[in-house]
């Protein structure tokens, strides 16, 4: 079955294209910024969003003029001491270790906090109110191509991404081909980034670590029932165990971009490869083609 | 108390090169206890390559809830009191958005929620050949509670440290600046950061730095990939200057360190005589010496 470049255009509106990696460092930032600027060039509505919060990167690329930023908040228990009997059910059944009952005072301990209110619903004097804490914060406005761009940055020392991704979440715009670049890694903040995912791009490199880090990515977005697909990067020379592993897997490799001296200088100057390295062109249409064919599987069902 | 040196290889973005500067210190540092603190997506025991596994660990992290249907009355208290919109229409708990907050079932009327411990994943602790010791650990798929676990491998390196009476833990970190990081860089004696001079990597070095200097640790900087942008690297270098921090040395950029991880070796055991391993060699030496002085 032959399916055009634009019916590929098509398909992926108003669809989540998330990039994850296992790892950090494979490209994954490159690739779904120089795909986003490739959309925004043939004309489709981008929205990207970076939920890579603790170190977002995509600004750099893709250059956005900020107009608006807002906090990113999350809830935290205040207690009234004049009310509080001290009497410890809140701190005991806290799992995140955030409240600690003194015989005199509850401390809290706001960084461990989740803010999921149990302590206010649990509290038998009704001496537990909520307020909110600032945490991070979100920045929207207008990449070059008349991109959306949307990042989220955590506050250095708060160990907790997941609110802070949540709210880049909530800025999703309609009718907008949506690239989201994903954290390294497996856990959490990943799981929380691609849960809405319509696909999920692997960036992974042909080499053990590469390999490594791909099969646990994969395996948390097949317990998530994601379609997959594959862009290897920094190819030189092929490696077999992991052609061996994509094919068992029946993974399909999206794009290939050879390991190339100009393409780290490219992005040391914080160049797209687009723009600077115009035969690199080709490939990007074809990886937009290749994940408006997965994307289309998806919407025909099985 | 002891006098063990701990010394943390971060780098606020993953694929800088951490890794491969572990390792390749791992063979150099000949007293030491290494531990791979990135239990996201460890690596080091690709290169490491462990003798025997001694003893394997099992570590269970959070709770997580599940609802009994047999049980459940459907009055919806649960739903109402998750704020991670963990519980679907039809009572079931997604586990991936559960945060094992234990709202649920606490407030279940029913008793129909389950909230037990789960097993989030094991760690290992590894003989090296020269007799040496290595910590690793792996996180399950999608599990929570990375810091802990982080926290769990620390210890033991530090109880194998004792026991073996070694001066010195050498601990690959995790990438970025949260939970995993902050739990891999506190109370340690030196944290080295690696970075390439690429906007990104100023960038990236500055959030970490601000990280480290929240915590109090001495920070020393390593630039890999110099020669891509000396420009950079020379206003790394100043920016070590004015903010107090160690400037480690440079490391060029080197094909021969991809064909080196493709055959899952150091730089020192591929290709001993490259350029780059000759900067790890000086890095090493001068690394010593800041940790002996700690």
């Amino acid at each position: 079955m032959q399916y055009t470049h634009d019916e590929g255009m098509k398909v992926m509106k108003d669809m989540n294209i998330a990039f994850a990696s296992g790892k950090g460092g494979t490209g994954k930032t490159t690739v779904a910024v120089n795909l986003a600027f490739f959309l925004a060039y043939s004309r489709q509505q981008v929205q990207y969003l970076d939920c890579d919060v603790e170190e977002p990167n995509g600004h750099i690329f893709l250059k956005p003029e900020v107009h608006t930023r807002t906090p990113a908040m999350v809830m935290v228990p205040v207690i009234d001491q004049d009310k509080c009997t001290h009497c410890g059910e809140c701190s005991e059944k806290c799992q995140f270790n955030a409240l600690v009952t003194l015989p005199s005072n509850v401390l809290l301990f706001p960084e461990l906090c989740h803010g999921c209110g149990l302590c206010v619903s649990i509290c038998p004097e009704e001496a537990i109110s909520e307020g909110k804490r600032e945490i991070g914060f979100i920045e929207k406005g207008k990449a070059i191509q008349d991109i959306d761009f949307v990042h989220g940055i955590l506050n250095v020392g708060e160990p907790m991404a997941g609110p802070v991704i949540q709210e880049v979440k909530h800025q999703y715009r309609k009718e907008h081909i949506r690239v989201i670049d994903a954290p390294p890694g497996t856990s959490c903040p990943v799981v929380k980034t691609i849960h809405d995912a319509d696909v999920v791009v692997m960036v992974t490199e042909p080499t053990p670590f590469g390999l490594h880090d791909l099969q646990i990515a994969v395996s948390v977005a097949q317990n998530l029932g994601k379609p997959i697909g594959v862009v290897i990067n920094r190819q030189n020379g092929e490696f077999p165990p992991l052609v061996t592993y994509l094919l068992n897997n029946s993974l399909p490799v999206l794009m290939v971009l050879p390991e190339d001296i100009e393409i780290a200088r490219c992005y040391s100057r914080g160049e797209l490869i687009i723009k600077t390295l115009p035969l690199y062109i080709d490939q990007f249409m074809e990886l937009a083609v290749n994940i408006g064919r997965l994307l289309g599987k998806k919407k025909g069902g099985r | 108390m002891t006098n063990i040196k701990e010394m943390v290889i971060i780098s606020g973005k993953g694929g800088t090169g951490k890794t491969s500067l572990a390792g390749a210190l791992s063979s150099l540092f000949q007293d030491r206890i290494i531990a791979d603190c990135d239990v996201d997506a460890a690596n080091l025991h690709l290169i490491l390559q462990p003798e025997e596994v001694l003893q394997t660990k099992e570590f269970t992290g959070g709770k997580k809830a599940k609802i009994d249907p047999e049980r459940c009355t459907k009055c919806g208290a649960c739903k109402e009191a998750c704020r991670y919109d963990a519980i679907s229409e039809n009572f079931v708990i997604d586990p991936f958005s559960c945060e094992g907050c234990g709202a649920c079932y606490f407030l279940c009327p029913a008793k129909a929620v389950d909230f037990s411990p789960r097993l989030a994943g094991h760690y290992y602790i590894c003989s090296i050949s020269g007799n040496g010791r290595f910590v690793f650990a792996e996180l399950l798929p999608g599990e929570d509670n990375s810091g802990k676990l982080v926290a769990a491998v620390r210890n033991e390196a530090r109880e194998e440290a004792v026991k073996t009476g070694v001066n010195f833990i050498l601990i690959d970190g995790p990438p970025g600046i949260g939970c995993p990081v902050i739990s891999s860089i506190t109370g340690t004696h030196l944290a080295v950061v690696v970075t390439e001079p690429t906007p990104s990597g100023i960038h990236d070095l500055k959030r970490i730095v601000e990280l480290t200097h929240h915590f109090q640790v001495k920070t020393a900087l390593v630039v890999n990939k110099w020669d891509i942008h000396p420009g950079y690297t020379r206003e790394m270098k100043q920016y070590c200057a004015e903010n107090d921090l160690i400037f480690l040395g440079q490391i060029p950029y080197e094909t021969a360190i991809t064909k080196a991880q493709k055959e899952a070796k150091t730089i020192l055991d591929f290709a001993p005589e490259c350029a780059a391993s000759g900067a790890i060699r000086e890095i090493y030496t001068k690394l010593h010496d800041i940790l002996e002085e700690a």
